[in-house]
């Protein structure tokens, strides 16, 4: 079909434009910190163009992995194999989609080791595509535990004040659960003889193997998307980070969770999955009303936002474990409705810390006065936070709980409760930052919107408003592939009640 | 035709919002630096000098909290560029669309041409199939009638009353968008599409009742009602997921196919099994009482009085306000199977009729006794609802919707002559300035408290006809109290005009002062005074009559007995809330013309019943112990214990502990941070697993 490795090109070239920021962007001085810019900013677009390719080639009546490269690597049963189905390529395209916005949002706020800085980034670029493209275990685990380091080094080197204890904690959480789930790889291995994923989607695995595999797997997943209780690295993670850190962070590490449960434990281990199901209900919706009830009481803006995306990834494990066709949908949706709306939001804060720096709600108040562009830009963004109908965010969790309700009405019930949360805490924080008079002194002289932040906010403005009302593009993209993984999770789970009856 | 009548409006938001949003980025400069003055770098609060910042405050109506508010800043600021022609794009544009919908009105409901436009797929996922589309049935005819009538009207009153404001395109712009999202309610096929107008009417008011963002009471009162009526959408959604569990569709054809086969059915909620239908009914009017203000969700209504006048006329009076009575009456053919729900419909309908009403007799602020009134006329409509007199229910809201906008704007014309004073006890004695708009308002009195041949008239008294001759179990509570709600109407109703326009002036300077209010507005509360009449004895039959079956047919679904069995009341009953208006009126005329102390000394006599009423019965300080506080202390206690004290004490900050412990004590090694050696483990534990595969997956 493809004529070039169309896959690893969209991976291997943030990787490539690391190497020429290297090369080409040497000194600190002035000329080649542009020089990063410009070729951070070029590489990621491109890479972006490319990817839609993707998207125009992508057959999404076909459930299987497209665009699939395939060569051996390390050993038998070790390759490197790559390929998209409807469930990653939304969030590879995700990715490379944020990631121009990132570097943009950085053109000015950051002025330290600009190259060290974009190499960064598109190191963790190449190594999250690689996340949601790679279909070998191993090749899997290095991406998604290579992510790790670019992301460690933005928060400990570019981050705020408390910066160490923040990175060290990111790092101390995740590497609990990697640790657990490289055993995990390691059992799957020598069950089946093979870490090639589409392999292992049809291989049959033990009761017994699935929960401690399942149960591995999640403590890595877990940390990462991240759920309640393993939840309270992101909000410090999220507040040492620089802007495009925490765009970077909300948008897509946190979709590296939902995705792993997505390719592995859900299809791998449907028993388990099975099994668990009421584990992840009740940690969903704790993380949900919890974290809801902690977003109403911060100081700090990014630390409310912070919380509520713990709360709106709940959504998205409770809707994924539901195991129906409109639950694990809406969990994909949810993902990709969430990296654009939390990554704008991020961006947003990013904007005021920029000129004020400072994040603390109290040091805000009135901004409409003199930055109506942002306010109206904040209200988009803050509405679809909400889950207002007509925005992105409304289709995720609708989705998911309507899915979800079928399979448990508890669980439903209490996660709804979310929507009025959301509106408080919400509603909330835009009344202090941007209602009100402007009274305070350090605000007078604040500015509204340059030309290059309408460049980043209002194409995301455009998406969040687009798939409110137009979804169908992302829905219909994955909808073969979650069709096909619902159907065998429930073919699995319908097997085993039914030998269980015949055992009686 | 259909696709006009809704987007037009649509249309006039976005190009109102565009001058808006294009003027305000003109008048403000953008850049990301800021200049800090030396002096006033800190975080400090005082309030700096005109000659740093250009912002003033534009109040035009004093907090409607405080009893003596007046407006002592006059506006700066000059208006926005463009007002004017935001003004007339959506104005124009609104009588386009209106005019269209009386058309559609006589097409549908007399033509019977019924309408379905498909638009674009929306939700698609298995079996969930939503799409954006139009249904058109008379039920949607009455109500674009409504919506869009008001909604001219009152973007033409606007372009008086609004005059002095800077911001009238973000006026204009949001008026135009609520209008657009009511029309989406309307004219929804799907529980799904009704959902996305209902949340879209509720940002359009959190954003009209917030339009002057600079009052924080105008900020509170708009979260407020945006978060009470998110509660009463938490049961909506929930209605929704169980309808779509339940029939496996969201589309109402499909809904009320299915629904007869529900009958019987239970649902396992939290271990208890009740009928699926009453439970999926009752959630669903868990909604509408969040939308339409009633008892014990309308606490927002009230407050959002903080908004301009136009607003409480447009949305909280005759639109948005009644969008939970028309949700009712759409999905009539569900609650007429469920009558345990329709038991609760008219319990809650006749107790928010009789409870809006007391508060109603003691409040001070003109716009507040409307906004009691509306809540309270809300609830009559729900009590034919709870009777299965859907078409009485919405004759009530299709008449309220002229008479309750009437008093509004009327309110609206004598707070604009008394310059943004909304205190009625600082008038008195003003029909002699403003006679036109006491004869309007006189005229919606007249309506409102049922005076025989208005408007208001044919419809109230047949919903407290319907209350007595339904066979609902709480039909006789839903009669009685109606009954007494007609005396409250009447006499608070009568004391607002007596203690505006009659008496001696309270206020000298501001009864000086007083003039008749400009063209624009005077325009439109001519057209709905006359309305107030002519909507009520033209449209009785159909409505409330034997032309129901040929004018609504399949819209709703009535009580197949009901109708008749209006028709066939003792003459007494029939009588006696025309009977109940005139003593209201009298004890009025009593208490605020004849003997005007007596009023005084019943308030000192029972303190504890006046000050029960002045307090709304103290709802809002009663939820902000049970609710609010405590969702906050919660928050905070989880944040500080839950996350910091146990999650961190025991997990990550607990465990660097102990591991700094370990390295300080037993190896001493300072030269780096922790995180090299987690590295440096990381590093080592792959390296030996790899070790470990490789070794495996070789043999």
């Amino acid at each position: 079909m493809t004529t070039w490795p169309i896959l690893s090109v969209v991976t291997f070239l943030p990787a490539l434009g690391a190497l020429l920021v290297y090369l080409l962007a040497r000194g600190g001085d002035e000329a080649a910190n542009r020089n990063a810019r410009w070729i951070s900013l070029w590489t990621t677009l491109i890479t972006f163009l490319i990817s839609l390719i993707l998207v125009a080639r992508f057959d999404p009546a076909s459930a299987d992995f497209q665009f699939v490269e395939k060569t051996s690597w390390l050993a038998t049963g070790i390759n490197y194999h790559m390929g998209v189905d409807g469930i990653s390529l939304p969030l590879v395209i995700l990715t490379t989609a944020v990631m121009p916005f990132c570097i943009i949002a950085s053109w000015r706020s950051v002025t330290q080791r600009v190259s060290e800085y974009m190499m960064a980034f598109l190191i963790l670029e190449t190594l999250m595509v690689g996340t949601f493209s790679a279909l070998d275990l191993v090749l899997f685990y290095l991406f998604f535990e290579g992510g790790l380091i670019p992301m460690f080094l933005i928060i400990g080197v570019w981050g705020g004040p408390r910066r160490v204890y923040a990175s060290f904690k990111f790092f101390l959480y995740t590497l609990l659960g990697s640790v657990l789930m490289l055993l995990a790889i390691m059992a799957l291995y020598w069950n089946a003889g093979t870490t090639d994923i589409p392999t292992l989607l049809h291989t049959a695995v033990p009761h017994n193997l699935q929960k401690w595999a399942w149960l591995a797997f999640f403590a890595s997943f877990a940390v990462k998307m991240p759920m309640w209780p393993v939840h309270t690295w992101l909000p410090d993670a999220h507040v040492e980070a620089p802007t495009a850190g925490s765009v970077i962070l909300a948008a897509i590490l946190l979709k590296m969770g939902g995705y792993g449960f997505l390719r592995f434990s859900l299809p791998m281990f449907p028993l388990a999955s099975h099994d668990f199901a009421p584990l992840i209900f009740t940690l969903s919706v704790i993380a949900i009303i919890y974290t809801s009830l902690v977003a109403l009481m911060q100081e700090d803006i990014k630390k409310l936002i912070a919380y509520s995306s713990v709360a709106h990834m709940g959504f998205v494990t409770m809707g994924i474990f539901a195991g129906t066709m409109q639950g694990v949908a809406g969990g994909v949706f949810q993902m990709i409705s969430h990296g654009i709306v939390s990554g704008a939001l991020f961006l947003c804060v990013g904007i005021v810390y920029d000129r004020m720096h400072t994040r603390e709600i109290a040091a805000y108040g009135g901004l409409v006065n003199r930055m109506p562009l942002y306010a109206l830009v904040f209200m988009v963004f803050t509405m679809a936070n909400v889950g207002l109908p007509g925005t992105s965010g409304f289709i995720g969790e609708f989705m998911t709980l309507i899915g979800t309700f079928k399979v448990s009405l508890p669980t439903t019930v209490l996660a709804t409760t979310g929507v009025i949360l959301s509106a408080a805490y919400a509603l909330w924080l835009y009344r202090k930052v941007v209602f009100g008079t402007l009274v305070k002194p350090s605000l007078m002289s604040i500015k509204d919107l340059t030309a290059r932040e309408c460049l980043i906010l209002f194409p995301l403005v455009a998406l969040t408003i687009l798939f409110g009302v137009y979804p169908k593009p992302v829905l219909d993209m994955s909808e073969a592939s979650v069709q096909q993984l619902v159907n065998n999770y429930n073919t699995a789970v319908t097997a085993v009640k039914a030998a269980a009856l015949a055992v009686q | 035709m259909y696709q006009a009548i809704v987007f037009l409006p649509l249309l006039g938001a976005i190009l109102a919002g565009l001058i808006a949003i294009v003027g305000a980025h003109g008048r403000n400069p953008s850049g990301d630096t800021v200049e800090h003055h030396n002096d006033g770098h800190g975080h400090g609060t005082t309030p700096i000098n005109e000659d740093t910042g250009v912002i003033h405050a534009s109040h035009h109506e004093p907090d409607g909290h405080d009893a003596h508010g007046h407006d002592d800043h006059h506006v700066t600021e000059p208006p926005a560029v463009g007002s004017r022609a935001a003004e007339l794009i959506t104005t124009g544009l609104l009588f386009v669309s209106a005019a269209l919908s009386w058309f559609a009105l006589v097409d549908v409901g007399f033509l019977h041409h019924d309408a379905r436009v498909t638009l674009l797929p929306w939700i698609t996922s298995g079996d969930l199939q939503v799409s954006w589309a139009l249904r058109i049935d008379t039920l949607t005819a009455v109500m674009l009638v409504v919506v869009n009538t008001v909604s001219s009207l009152v973007h033409l009153y606007s372009i008086g009353y609004m005059d002095e404001d800077p911001n009238r395109p973000r006026f204009f712009g949001y008026l135009s968008l609520f209008t657009f999202a009511m029309l989406m309610l309307v004219t929804s096929d799907n529980l799904v599409q009704l959902f996305f107008g209902w949340e879209g009417v509720g940002l359009a008011s959190y954003l009209l009742i917030g339009f002057w963002y600079q009052k924080p009471s105008a900020n509170a009162a708009a979260i407020k009602a945006f978060i009470v009526n998110r509660v009463g959408d938490f049961g909506f959604a929930l209605g929704i997921f169980a309808i779509f569990a339940l029939i496996g569709s969201t589309d109402f054809d499909t809904i009320f196919g299915g629904a007869g086969g529900l009958t019987g059915k239970t649902i396992n909620f939290f271990g208890w099994h009740v009928d699926a239908l009453t439970l999926t009914c009752l959630l669903l009017f868990m909604g509408a009482m969040g939308k339409s203000a009633q008892f014990l969700l309308h606490t927002w209504l009230p407050d959002a009085m903080e908004g301009p006048t136009p607003v409480s006329a447009l949305i909280h009076a005759a639109t948005m306000v009644t969008a939970g009575v028309f949700m009712v009456a759409r999905l009539s053919p569900l609650f007429e199977l469920a009558p345990n729900a329709q038991a609760v419909v008219m319990f809650i309908g006749a107790t928010t009729a009789f409870f809006a009403a007391t508060i109603g007799l003691v409040q001070n602020d003109i716009k507040r006794i409307v906004a009691y009134s509306t809540c309270s006329q809300l609830g009559y409509m729900f009590v034919a609802m709870g009777a299965g007199a859907y078409s009485v229910g919405m004759f009530h809201l299709f008449t309220h919707a002229f008479f309750k906008a009437l008093l509004f704007l009327g309110s609206g014309s004598v707070i604009y002559a008394m310059h943004h004073e909304q205190d009625i006890r600082n008038m008195g004695g003003l029909w002699r300035k403003i006679p036109y708009t006491y004869a309007v308002m006189v005229v919606g009195t007249l309506a409102l408290t049922g005076f025989p041949l208005t408007a208001g008239y044919f419809s109230k008294d047949a919903i407290i006809e319907s209350a007595y001759a339904s066979h609902n179990p709480f039909a006789f509570y839903g009669f009685l109290l109606t009954v007494v709600a007609a005396l409250l109407t009447s006499f608070y109703s009568w004391r607002l005009i007596f203690k505006t326009f009659h008496g001696t002036p309270h206020d000298e300077e501001h009864y000086e002062a007083a003039h008749e209010s400009p063209i624009w507005m005077l325009i439109p509360i001519g057209v709905l005074a006359v309305g107030s009449f002519l909507a009520g004895f033209p449209f009785k039959e159909l409505f409330a009559g034997h032309g129901i079956e040929e004018f609504f047919r399949e819209s709703v679904k009535m009580n197949p007995h009901i109708i008749e069995e209006m028709h066939h009341i003792p003459e007494t009953i029939a009588f006696l809330p025309t009977v109940m208006m005139v003593l209201g009126f009298l004890i009025s005329y009593l208490f605020y013309i004849s003997r005007p102390y007596l009023p005084v000394e019943l308030a000192k006599q029972q303190p504890m019943l006046y000050q029960f009423l002045l307090n709304k019965w103290y709802f809002d300080e009663l939820y902000d112990l049970i609710f609010v506080r405590p969702a906050k202390w919660i928050g905070y206690i989880l944040w500080k214990k839950g996350d910091g004290a146990i999650i961190d004490g025991f997990g990550p900050d607990g465990v660097s502990a102990r591991v700094l412990d370990v390295a300080r004590n037993a190896v001493k090694i300072q030269t780096g941070y922790l995180y090299h050696y987690a590295f440096a483990m990381l590093i080592g534990v792959a390296g030996l697993i790899t070790w470990f595969m490789f070794g495996l997956g070789g043999q």
